[in-house]
């Protein structure tokens, strides 16, 4: 499998809804086009919520890995301009 | 400017929002909103500008509160019966967000300030209770140019639009004069429904935001009506007026009129 370039990388662990996204999002908004964005959290309802907004603004998910007991590991590609 | 922690839990709703997101929440930062009167209009167009996190927010009126206000007046109370209104109101939204700047100018704007008070805002909301103040600020808005969001409220009726000079009509292009004193009868004489202006300033909160982040379209070219009382909202276009005697091609007011009748306390 084939590396996949990180851009850029945050990490939200405890950090809480809704403020797992907010800080997500701000992080894709400085990012270029095509770029991608590796977050690290863990708060469980942000693994799921995260990558649904993440798709609603139409960015790619490319990973959504639980990594341990209490961490998760998202990677997001910008595919859009915010 | 980055956003501290306690900004990103005030704004978060906001920023979470394609159409705002961080960068849209930097432009309301960035934005200066001038509003006339602290009346039934400017207390909920204020509140939310000030609770939306504008950067800076001038507030002109030059009455006092008294307690017939507070039916439809929120952002005054008790406390500040006999107060200036922009200042009673400045004590209010200074407590909603201290990251908005609030400038309360107690005087009454008049062809002979209005020009040099405006001139440093982004757009202008009309809060104003008469017809000659109304017709002041858009001559003086199509001037300098500013984009002006006007709401007027009358019994259970409001009405409001957004105003781009150059790109659509302007308050004269509807209505060419004011109508002659006594005609339409104030507040004072007819009454509201105190909730009415919320739902008005609401509304012309609402384009001053579209406004600043360039988003969604705005109400200009248009009379957006409300009836409280059947619950219906009505549009109604406006033509831009080639003959309009200060937004027309040839146009025949070059100065600012002086109004000077009789404020009607709203």
């Amino acid at each position: 499998m084939t590396e996949t370039k990180i851009d850029k990388k945050l990490d939200i662990k405890g950090v809480v809804c809704p403020y797992t996204l907010v800080k997500s999002k701000l992080a894709v908004e400085e990012m270029e086009v095509g770029e991608v964005l590796e977050i690290l959290l863990d708060y469980p309802e942000a693994a799921v919520s995260i990558p649904k907004a993440m798709l609603n603004y139409g960015h790619t998910v490319l990973k959504v890995e639980k990594i341990n007991s209490t961490d998760w590991l998202i990677r997001i590609k910008k595919e859009v301009e915010d | 400017m980055d956003f501290t922690e306690e900004q990103l839990q005030r704004y978060s709703r906001h920023i979470i929002l394609p159409e705002v997101g961080g960068k849209g929440q930097k432009k309301i930062a960035g934005a200066k909103v001038f509003i006339v009167g602290a009346g039934g209009l400017g207390c909920p167009v204020g509140y939310y500008l000030t609770a939306a996190g504008v950067g800076t927010i001038a507030l002109i009126d030059n009455d006092r509160v008294e307690l017939s206000n507070l039916q439809r007046q929120i952002a005054h109370s008790v406390n500040t019966v006999g107060v200036n209104k922009a200042e009673s109101a400045k004590k209010t939204f200074e407590a909603l967000n201290p990251d908005v700047e609030i400038i309360a100018i107690k005087e009454r704007i008049n062809n002979k300030n209005i020009l040099d008070l405006i001139k440093d805002y982004d757009i202008i909301v009309d809060g104003s209770d008469n017809f000659p103040t109304r017709y002041l600020i858009n001559d003086a808005c199509v001037m300098l140019k500013k984009p002006l969001v006007s709401g007027a409220i009358l019994r259970f009726e409001g009405q409001l639009t957004t105003i781009i000079p150059g790109e659509g009509p302007c308050y004269r292009c509807l209505f060419e004069d004011p109508p002659p004193p006594g005609l339409v009868p104030s507040c004072q004489e007819a009454g509201v429904l105190g909730v009415l202006p919320g739902v008005i300033g609401a509304l012309q909160a609402t384009e001053v935001l579209k406004l600043i982040l360039g988003k969604g379209k705005p109400l200009n070219g248009q009379l957006l009506i409300y009836d409280a009382l059947t619950s219906n909202f009505r549009k109604v276009k406006i033509p831009k007026n080639p003959k309009c005697p200060i937004c027309g091609d040839n146009p025949t007011i070059k100065e600012l009129t002086d109004y000077s009748e009789e404020y009607c306390a709203l």
